[in-house]
């Protein structure tokens, strides 16, 4: 069978968890890919202490965005603002299981990208190597 | 009554043109490439890596500086690649300046040319079907000059929509910029008409000619623009050179755009006096083997015959039009089959995401650009993220249009559709 798009790759690309608008939402943030244009809005309403009660995420993608997204957004209830910002490309990478090539880098990376940025309240950096910006700026920023 | 109008013929088989293109025996995934990437770049011939070779090997050395044997045999063939595209264009030699790139070429009109003549309140019109490279320039001249941005609409073909075309002009702007193909749509613009227009209206025209040069018989008079700009890698030259002809009144006029050496008449601890075009705007050291090598490639394609070029084009496009009609889900967009398509189809293929479209088309070796296509505003315009382009040159054959379909439907079968 295919290793990229296996079958559970698939199923989070043609049906998205967490997918869809959310009106009452505590954080928000909308970004995209620059090489295709693909764009991702996340929104989330926090608890009443500060930790991801409910996700949402909309937009268009390729099969890897999309179900890196997906996977993404069922891993995010309970966590807290900085446990949310922690959170990495290794874990992405995880939890989607294939091989990334450097050219999908990105289409793996916006999910999160567009979370951390909602944690954040602005754009996170992308956390895919040779790019500028390196995560351990995050860190001396005191994120 | 029907006339049998035979299409130009190319002057060698196919076979024996591809074998002039070491690149396309290369293997992709143990299958030979068919690439159809052209719109991004096209693949050089031996006669332009030769020519490249031997200037790097045996005449290299600066230009216009030495009095030297090699520095006078490097100057000679770099004006003379000159000579050789001014008379491909049917343009004066001193009308032909040498640039990185379109993008280059563009950015020099808006900067010497759009500085001079664009001020607070005056308009520069672009259409939704440019290139990023055709749009930043101008976005960044009317910030600068407080100017307004204007946006010719196309049409749901993918056309120039000519009512809106009257209406931006009506309103007076100071130049519009369009493309002589469109990079996405394959769309041929009616250049001479749209520059008749322009004028009409007192508009300068520049056109981008990155897509077009590759595969229509340019003459700037015909034509009827004000500036042109093409890219040499497009033409199956090298990267790193591109070509700005502009009207000799008009370069004449205009100041520098980038400071160095060899732009200069005279510099003085009070004044410097510019040199003489086309020069003004070839600052520093220019790109000289790549110019060369360009000249080359014009050559090549002269020898072969843009009519032939475009005619085996053609003959592709609506082949391939035909096919991806067999394809179920799959929306080309841009003009039918006709006299302004060229070469370049984008598509879109429902289910599966351009991204992966191309991923699972590199894994059959067929080469296709997925994405924005440095389009976005046109990617809006059409209602889609992206889209999938084949885009065709010369060398490419019906066997690979064959086998871009047949990865359309593996794309379909993965993505279990």
């Amino acid at each position: 069978m295919d290793q990229l798009y296996r079958e559970q790759i698939l199923e989070h690309y043609k049906r998205p968890h967490n997918f869809g608008p959310l009106e009452d939402f505590d954080l928000e943030f909308e970004d995209s890919n620059p090489f295709c244009g693909d764009e991702q809005h996340v929104r989330i309403k926090l608890s009443d202490d500060d930790r991801v009660a409910e996700v949402r995420f909309e937009g268009s993608g390729c099969a890897i965005s999309t179900a890196a997204t997906s996977l993404l957004s069922d891993e995010l209830e309970g966590l807290s603002r900085e446990e949310l910002l922690r959170l990495d490309k290794d874990f992405v990478l995880e939890l989607l299981g294939i091989e990334i090539s450097a050219t999908r880098m990105k289409c793996a990376l916006l999910g999160l990208k567009v979370v951390k940025g909602a944690g954040l309240g602005q754009p996170a950096d992308w956390e895919d190597e040779g790019e500028e910006g390196d995560p351990a700026e995050f860190q001396s920023s005191g994120i | 009554m029907q006339t049998a109008t035979s299409a130009p013929a190319l002057p060698r088989s196919l076979a024996e043109i591809r074998a002039e293109f070491p690149i396309l025996s290369r293997q992709v995934h143990e299958q030979p490439i068919a690439y159809l990437d052209n719109g991004g770049t096209a693949q050089k011939p031996l006669a332009v890596l030769e020519t490249l070779d031997r200037f790097n090997r045996t005449s290299n050395a600066n230009v216009h500086r030495g009095v030297h044997t090699l520095s006078e045999e490097a100057t000679r063939l770099y004006e003379g690649a000159r000579a050789t595209v001014a008379r491909h264009i049917g343009a004066e030699q001193r009308e032909v300046v040498f640039t990185r790139n379109v993008t280059g070429a563009i950015n020099l009109v808006a900067g010497a040319w759009g500085r001079a003549n664009v001020g607070a309140g005056d308009r520069v019109a672009v259409t939704e079907m440019e290139h990023h490279s055709n749009v930043v320039p101008w976005y960044l001249l009317a910030r600068e000059a407080g100017a307004e941005l204007d946006w010719v609409s196309i049409t749901d073909d993918g056309r120039i929509d000519q009512d809106s075309l009257a209406a931006t002009l009506e309103r007076g702007p100071k130049l519009l910029a369009v493309a002589h193909v469109s990079n996405v749509l394959g769309t041929i613009n009616p250049i001479p008409e749209i520059a008749r227009l322009a004028h009409d209206a007192g508009a300068l025209l520049l056109v981008d000619g990155a897509q077009a040069a590759p595969k229509l018989h340019l003459d700037v008079a015909e034509l009827g623009a004000d500036f042109y700009g093409f890219t040499g890698h497009k033409l199956y030259g090298p990267t790193g050179v591109g070509v700005l002809w502009g009207r000799r009144e008009l370069l004449e006029e205009m100041g520098p755009y980038e400071g160095g050496g060899s732009m200069i008449h005279k510099v003085t601890k009070e004044t410097i006096t510019w040199a003489d075009v086309p020069a003004r705007f070839e600052a520093g050291t220019p790109p000289i083997a790549e110019a060369v090598g360009l000249a080359a490639a014009v050559d090549w394609v002269e020898e072969l015959g843009l009519d032939g070029v475009h005619a085996h084009e053609t003959e592709l496009t609506d082949y391939a039009l035909e096919r991806l009609a067999e394809v179920p889900g799959l929306r080309v967009f841009g003009p039918p089959p006709g006299d302004d398509r060229a070469g370049i189809l984008s598509f879109e293929l429902e289910g599966v995401h351009a991204h992966d479209v191309s991923e699972i088309l590199d894994r059959h070796a067929v080469a296709v650009r997925a994405g924005h296509h440095c389009a976005q505003v046109l990617m809006e315009r059409l209602g889609v993220a992206a889209t999938t382009r084949a885009s065709f040159a010369v060398y490419n054959t019906r066997e690979e249009v064959d086998r871009l379909i047949d990865g359309l439907l593996d794309a379909r079968r993965v993505f279990q559709l």
